[in-house]
């Protein structure tokens, strides 16, 4: 029966006030916890993703939407871009563009996005193949990991794309000819994992179908997957009839050109440009308010269980003096009760600690799954951050702050005054 | 063995207590009667060192009390004096059994369960070993005290009042285990009590005088 083990059985006397106690510890630093997570891996994703890119150009409208569909693959497309208006960003040998990568969106498969491109785009992400080949023709098509792991699809494997990102028969394109999975990427941590990549002429094709004539689909049909004027040789500048979604820009370097030239397209075309890091701070800015709110909160909860902690103890006192007294007859020194007390508050901090980080990585887990389902992103709940290890050092704090003046009046309990009364 | 001089004590700084000296040999058993009022449990708790004295001192065992320091006179308490109060409280949050074996432990010694069951059975109450101490009755309470004042083979055990509350059968049968229980680890017996019906059970007296305020 040693001073813990007493601890532990005076716990456990008072079940109901320990139980409160613990679960008030654990909401708090459960919240906090959970706050951490969501803000890391939220930052993660925005990092990974951002690939290095520094300007999205599209058509005009709202710049966050523009950036979270064409580099984030979460918002609705916005409009279409002309060939004709933006050659001149395709086009090889742009004084200030590393690299230009065109992007096509707006089909999906059972609800996972296709992204019509070029092959810069996995480069994008150093996406590696895990099997199969990049695309040599149209209506191949490479899938992200996570996306052929959700999908159950192999390579060999056929499908049609469907209209918009739902899933509805009515919208699927049974008129054009089915895509082809000719590889498969390795995950990578980034929004590639989620997608289905194949050539911008794939796109193009699925919907010239819409127009042709019944004769004018069966012939096609009849050549197997031959598209001669989608031929992927064909540099998709001189394509000026042809429309994208849009363009992903790498600059060779960050300067005044690239300044002027993002201000002069915003101003002096029908097209837009934006810059990622610009529109993910402000869309961080606006999540930022609501995530400070909750964790004032958070530090409001631990704040009144540190007290919950520190009232129960500071009332079981009353109760307990004789025992106290007691155990200083007993041969216990005043410092073992001050001991004795603080493990009581240490352990129950402890305690709702574990119980709130077992809450947040839990709640984190099932969140993962949520935002797979719906933006197809994948978190987890079984990360643990470093931040975790400095709210444990602070749960001891505060349980050791809470359970100090109680521990300190047991250490002063007169023994002969309290027997004397009982 | 318990020796005591010139034992002064004050609650208020005005009012001064004065105690005869006392001088009991190894394995004795004393009998210190007076009535309410003339400080017989304050005399127990300089005794028994949960009081310090205004002046004289107070040697147990060899060791005067006034050349240790608080924390060791606890540890010396808890290990060579028993102490049972006219009230037995326990750890509430404890069985009988866990209450003998954190006496043990605060004592700095390694618990030892089959001592304890030993001396519960000795003292017929072996079958409550897992019970709440609140679940007991004053007899068997009684019994739980004496069984923690004695587990850890004390040189003196120190008994307050110990019988008040209890019917001449219990009176006499508490008695006898206190005598008992301190026969067989060779231990002094100092009794502090009004109740006459001891006092012809003991040939070892002091008479408390009424204090003159």
């Amino acid at each position: 029966m040693n001073l813990l083990q007493l601890s532990w059985k005076n716990l456990t006397f008072k079940p109901l006030s320990t139980l409160l106690n613990v679960v008030l510890f654990a909401l708090g630093a459960g919240l906090i916890s959970l706050l951490l997570l969501l803000d890391r891996q939220l930052e993660e994703k925005f990092e990974k993703n951002l690939a290095g890119i520094n300007l999205v150009i599209g058509a005009k409208g709202s710049p966050l939407q523009l950036i979270l569909s064409g580099m984030y693959h979460i918002d609705a497309p916005t409009g279409n871009l002309p060939i004709e208006e933006c050659k001149a960003f395709l086009r090889p040998g742009h004084p200030f563009i590393e690299k230009a990568v065109p992007l096509s969106l707006g089909d999906s498969y059972k609800s996972y996005r296709i992204v019509g491109t070029d092959l810069n785009f996995p480069k994008l992400y150093n996406a590696s193949l895990r099997e199969g080949r990049l695309w040599e023709k149209t209506f191949e098509v490479c899938v992200g990991a996570s996306a052929a792991e959700r999908l159950g699809l192999k390579l060999g494997d056929a499908f049609h794309s469907s209209h918009g990102f739902v899933q509805d028969d009515n919208l699927v394109h049974t008129d054009a000819d089915k895509f082809r999975v000719v590889g498969i990427f390795n995950p990578t941590g980034a929004v590639i994992d989620q997608l289905i990549v194949t050539p911008t002429q794939s796109i193009w094709a699925v919907h010239a179908g819409h127009d042709h004539s019944e004769e004018e689909d069966e012939a096609a049909r009849e050549h197997e997957h031959a598209h001669p004027e989608f031929d992927l040789a064909a540099p998709l500048h001189e394509q000026t009839d042809r429309a994208i979604t849009s363009i992903l820009l790498k600059f060779k370097a960050r300067n005044v050109q690239t300044l002027n030239m993002q201000r002069s397209i915003n101003e002096n075309t029908n097209m837009q440009a934006a810059t990622p890091a610009i529109e993910i701070t402000r869309l961080r800015g606006l999540m930022g308010m609501g995530a400070e709110a909750l964790r004032v909160l958070a530090f409001v909860i631990i704040g009144v269980s540190g007290l919950s902690i520190f009232i129960s103890l500071f009332g079981s006192l009353r109760e307990r003096r004789y025992e106290l007294a007691l155990m200083r007859v007993m041969g216990a020194s005043p410092f073992r009760l001050m001991v004795l007390i603080l493990s009581e508050g240490v352990i129950t901090a402890l305690m709702g600690y574990a119980l709130g980080m077992a809450l947040s990585h839990f709640g984190m887990e099932i969140m993962a799954r949520f935002m797979q389902d719906e933006y197809r992103y994948t978190f987890s709940g079984l990360t643990f951050l470093q931040e975790e290890a400095w709210l444990l050092a602070g749960a001891l704090g505060i349980g050791i702050v809470a359970a100090l003046i109680p521990a300190l009046q047991a250490a002063r309990t007169d023994i002969s005054t309290t027997l004397a009364e009982g | 063995m318990l020796n005591a001089q010139q034992l002064h004590y004050s609650y208020d700084g005005t009012h001064i207590l004065r105690f005869p000296d006392i001088a009991c040999a190894a394995g004795e058993h004393w009998l210190l009667l007076g009535q309410s009022g003339c400080g017989k449990t304050t005399l127990l708790h300089l005794l028994g060192g949960l009081l310090a004295p205004r002046s004289g001192s107070v040697q147990v065992a060899g060791t005067d009390f006034d050349s240790l320091s608080t924390a060791q006179l606890d540890a010396f308490r808890g290990k060579n004096i028993g102490i049972i109060f006219q009230k037995s409280h326990f750890a509430r949050a404890l069985s009988v059994e866990e209450n003998l074996l954190l006496a043990q432990q605060l004592a700095g010694l390694q618990p030892d369960r089959q001592r304890a069951a030993e001396l519960l059975q000795h003292l017929d109450i072996g079958h409550k070993m897992k019970s709440r101490t609140d679940r007991l009755s004053q007899g068997e309470q009684q019994r739980v005290a004496i069984a923690r004042a004695v587990i850890n083979r004390p040189k003196l055990i120190l008994a307050d009042e110990p019988t008040s509350a209890l019917d001449d059968d219990n009176c006499a049968e508490v008695v006898a285990l206190l005598e008992r229980e301190a026969a067989q680890t060779g231990a002094t017996l100092v009794i502090v009590t009004h109740d006459g019906r001891l006092k012809e059970k003991f040939t070892h007296r002091i008479s408390l005088q009424p204090q003159r305020p």
